[in-house]
């Protein structure tokens, strides 16, 4: 009988990109729910507006590299980069704002470095970042979260959706009426009054540990973030790496002077610092890519975010923490190589090799 | 009676294959009757081909040598049956490269006579080391593990370094593949008084066998024949259950903690491995007398009927031990020689059965990945890389062709185990892709001798050219210093000698 001729291995692999993508868009189901309870509908419109024009964006471009756009759709990734600038924006951003940083993100941060694979910066942030700085005023429009002792003016669908497409609310709704700071620009002005953290906290929107609403989404971002781990779609080191950059110094300081800085808990359930541990920071493209290395990275994330807060002109400082980091993955995955099996073990660097 | 797990080293990584062994376990080895034709490759090694030494036409026996070899890296070949060689030519066979190697074929008169041999089997204990040695050379013994290296050299070049420990390799740590299972099943006493021969030769006293934790049956038996012999210098180590914990440097590190050097042997930290069919084979020729021709080889998968393992002899072809299996099914659409993980997919079942097979996996069509995506650096790949290396990394390098950094990397470690590809989530063919990119390393490497060695030549020349000129222009001046010692006189008389010649030049 005759074969044909194929190479070892002969077992098939089991997982798949679009698998691991489809998996990391599970676990953000539970926080998004949370957030369209919270903060209203607008996620939803968002969320819509990001994956269309980031899927645009993604098979512009890559038909005009000269690629299949199906195959490249079919890895769900540019979804991923959707959803993750869907949950950085306010729940009431209009669509140009959300179509100018989805298409940055795809077109610029993704494609023109190379598509999925070669980018040096996550898109997601970098389109949010450019959101940042061309609509300073659209990322901290919050609305109040929803909660029973809170006052807030729930925004219809419709109501919500006339701001989505002219950035005008509809008569009738005044701004002051709806939105509210979030709790970290509260805490950044409060604390640059010379107010104490523990006047800030007193404040219903502070909720328990990070802003009504905020430390719920979080919760449930935790909760797809530990199923990510379980499933062995993240490893442990980005997100403990980014605990422990930020919690520790939060720590120190709190404990030098409880009044004058906000508490680790704080830190830990307010802004984006749960969707960046376990979705954010982890993205492997643009991450540190040894484990080591990768530990390494999520300090720094969390280090940098402790500094931007804490001393920086943004109340929250995730997406500039991740960029700043992304730059540096070249120096640290060169650093932080293991121990190749029967090779001499390095001894110029005071590191435990594992 | 269960055998105690001692302290183990750690291996990085590695993989939880499906095992599927137990298809073709359910029964005891089944002896393959003598086929009508054996083709006997004269390199079933790693190492220098042996010279035929019978002629066409020749009636030979069984157990006679047909192919013998003098080379420091060669193993002898012996005839698996009485019968008459009707050719020596190309055939083909299982190899990496090329599809044909040279052949001795003996058509088989089923008589099955054994050659007479002289030296009757003596106590090998009374045998000095070097006398044990030499004899294991004659046997045509190499590794059965899969790697195939004459164990004679093996033995003589570990005699040179300071080894403390021999270690068997019961682990067989691939899919599908049972042979040495049933064989430490059925034939533990053998393969044990091989490990004591061996630790005779070597004048060592300390002797792992290990044995991977899913082959229980395996395991009590050798608890067992240990129990009974009492010889306290061999201990029985249980392995965890992963893949690749039997590859050479992998078991070393495993059993005695010890890393094995970068292009080092197991040697340098003390070691020699040997598989436990190796060992069997070494008892059987040195206590019975018989080389090895023969061998257990598992023939499994969902393309055969009834998947079992086969005592065969050495040159049986494929394709006849596939009907001993109750021949292809339906599903018979891949025929690999070796386990899934590392064996190696040949395209007809004509070729013969060698010293290395020790697994016929005839298999559905593995499904195909489809086209490989790029590498998203999820890391994966290196948190399976029993040598922890990091696979994506070089992957990068290799797509880029950086020789020095393929180097500083470590991809000559790599073992090219395919643990990377089976978690790789953008199904890219990582251990393909490394054998490639070594291949070529390899190649420039050669590139670079050559150029060297020309450079050598080449200023070789320069300088010989110098010399030489050098030589001429020192001549020229003492003939100068001579002739103004001889005086204006003598000068003149030379001038006058070439003066004509100037003139017919103008």
């Amino acid at each position: 009988m005759e074969f044909r001729r194929r190479e070892a291995p002969f077992l098939a692999p089991e997982v798949s990109v679009s698998s691991l993508m489809l998996q990391v868009l599970a676990a953000l189901v539970p926080a998004a729910m949370a957030h369209v309870w919270f903060f209203g509908p607008g996620f939803i419109l968002n969320l819509l507006i990001a994956a269309v024009f980031s899927v645009a964006g993604e098979a512009l471009m890559l038909s005009l590299r000269g690629r299949k756009p199906e195959t490249g759709l079919a890895d769900y990734s540019v979804l991923v980069t959707a959803a993750l600038l869907a949950f950085a924006l306010p729940s009431l951003t209009p669509w140009w704002v959300t179509a100018t940083g989805a298409l940055f993100a795809v077109i610029v941060a993704k494609h023109l470095y190379g598509g999925l694979g070669y980018n040096i910066f996550n898109p997601a942030m970098a389109g949010y970042v450019v959101i940042l700085v061309a609509f300073p005023m659209h990322v901290n429009l919050w609305v109040a979260p929803r909660m029973g002792d809170l006052d807030y003016q729930h925004l219809s669908i419709l109501q919500t959706l006339y701001f989505t497409l002219t950035g005008s609310l509809a008569d009738g709704i005044t701004f002051d009426a709806i939105s509210r700071a979030t709790p970290l620009d509260v805490m950044k002005s409060g604390l640059n009054n010379a107010r104490t953290a523990a006047e800030i906290r007193s404040i219903p929107i502070m909720g328990d540990f990070g802003g009504r609403g905020w430390e719920w989404i979080g919760n449930f971002l935790a909760f797809g973030g530990f199923w990510l781990l379980i499933r062995k779609i993240i490893r442990w080191q980005i997100p403990v790496g980014v605990g422990l950059g930020l919690l520790v110094p939060a720590t120190i300081m709190y404990m030098a002077d409880a009044g004058s800085h906000a508490s680790p808990g704080f830190h830990l359930f307010s802004g984006a610092t749960i969707l960046c541990a376990f979705f954010i920071a982890t993205d492997p493209v643009s991450a540190a890519t040894s484990p080591k290395g990768r530990f390494v990275y999520g300090l720094g994330i969390g280090l940098l975010i402790y500094c931007i807060r804490r001393w920086g002109s943004y109340a929250d400082g995730v997406a500039f923490a991740v960029l700043l980091m992304n730059m540096s993955v070249p120096a640290i995955d060169y650093l932080t190589r293991p121990h190749i099996v029967g090779h001499q073990r390095r001894s110029n660097r005071g590191e435990a090799d594992g | 009676m269960s055998a105690p797990t001692y302290d183990l080293g750690t291996l990085h990584g590695g993989l939880r294959l499906p095992a599927r062994k137990s298809v073709s376990t359910r029964q005891p080895i089944v002896a393959m009757p003598v086929p009508a034709q054996l083709v006997l490759p004269i390199t079933q090694h790693v190492g220098d081909p042996a010279e035929p030494i019978v002629g066409i036409g020749e009636r030979v026996l069984k157990g006679q040598l047909i192919a013998d070899t003098n080379s420091a890296l060669g193993a002898p070949v012996h005839a698996s049956s009485s019968g008459k060689v009707i050719a020596i030519e190309p055939w083909p066979v299982v190899r990496r490269f090329g599809e044909n190697a040279p052949c001795i074929v003996v058509e088989c008169d089923g008589r099955d006579e054994s050659v007479q041999r002289a030296d009757t089997a003596a106590d090998f204990t009374t045998l000095a080391a070097e006398d044990l040695l030499g004899k294991i050379l004659h046997g045509g013994i190499v590794g059965l593990g899969g790697a195939v290296f004459p164990t004679a050299q093996k033995l003589m070049q570990a005699r040179t370094c300071e080894i403390d420990h021999l270690i068997l390799n019961g682990v067989e740590c691939e899919s599908y593949i049972s042979c040495d299972d049933l064989l430490m099943r059925e034939h533990a006493e053998e393969i044990i008084s091989g490990a004591q021969i061996l630790m005779h030769a070597l004048q060592i006293d300390r002797c792992f066998i290990a044995v991977e934790s899913d082959k229980p049956e395996a395991v009590g038996k050798l608890a067992e024949v240990l129990g009974k012999i009492n010889d306290d210098r061999i201990i029985l180590k249980k392995v965890p259950t992963i893949y690749p914990s039997g590859g050479e440097d992998q078991l070393v590190q495993l059993v005695t903690n010890r890393e094995v050097p970068s292009a080092g042997l197991p040697s340098d930290v003390g070691c020699l491995v040997q598989n436990v069919g190796t060992t069997a084979a070494i008892h059987d020729w040195v206590i019975n007398n018989e080389p090895l021709i023969s061998r257990v080889t598992t023939v499994t998968g969902d393309g055969v009927a009834s998947p079992v393992n086969v005592r065969a002899r050495i040159g049986t072809p494929i394709g006849e031990i596939i009907e001993m299996a109750g021949g292809y099914t339906d599903r018979a659409e891949q025929l690999i020689i070796g386990g899934p993980m590392t064996g190696k997919s040949i395209t007809t079942d004509r070729v013969p059965l060698v010293k290395s097979t020790n697994c016929v996996l005839v298999s559905s069509k593995t499904p195909s990945p489809g086209p490989a995506l790029p590498c998203i650096r999820c890391g994966d790949c290196a948190s399976v890389c029993p040598v922890q290396l990091l696979p994506q990394q070089l992957f990068w390098y290799a797509c880029a062709d950086d020789e020095a950094k393929l180097r500083d990397f470590g991809l000559i470690d790599c073992i090219e185990c395919g643990c990377c590809d089976l978690v790789c989530p953008s199904r890219i063919p990582l251990t393909a892709d490394f054998r490639v990119a070594k291949g070529r390393i390899r190649e420039l490497a050669d590139e670079k001798a050559r150029a060297a060695r020309a450079r050598q030549r080449f200023e070789a020349r320069n300088d010989r050219l110098e010399r030489e000129q050098a030589r001429r222009e020192s001549e020229l001046a003492q003939q100068k210093a001579a002739a103004k010692k001889a005086g204006p006189t003598a000068i003149a008389e030379i001038l006058k000698r070439r003066k004509p010649k100037n003139e017919d030049d103008e």
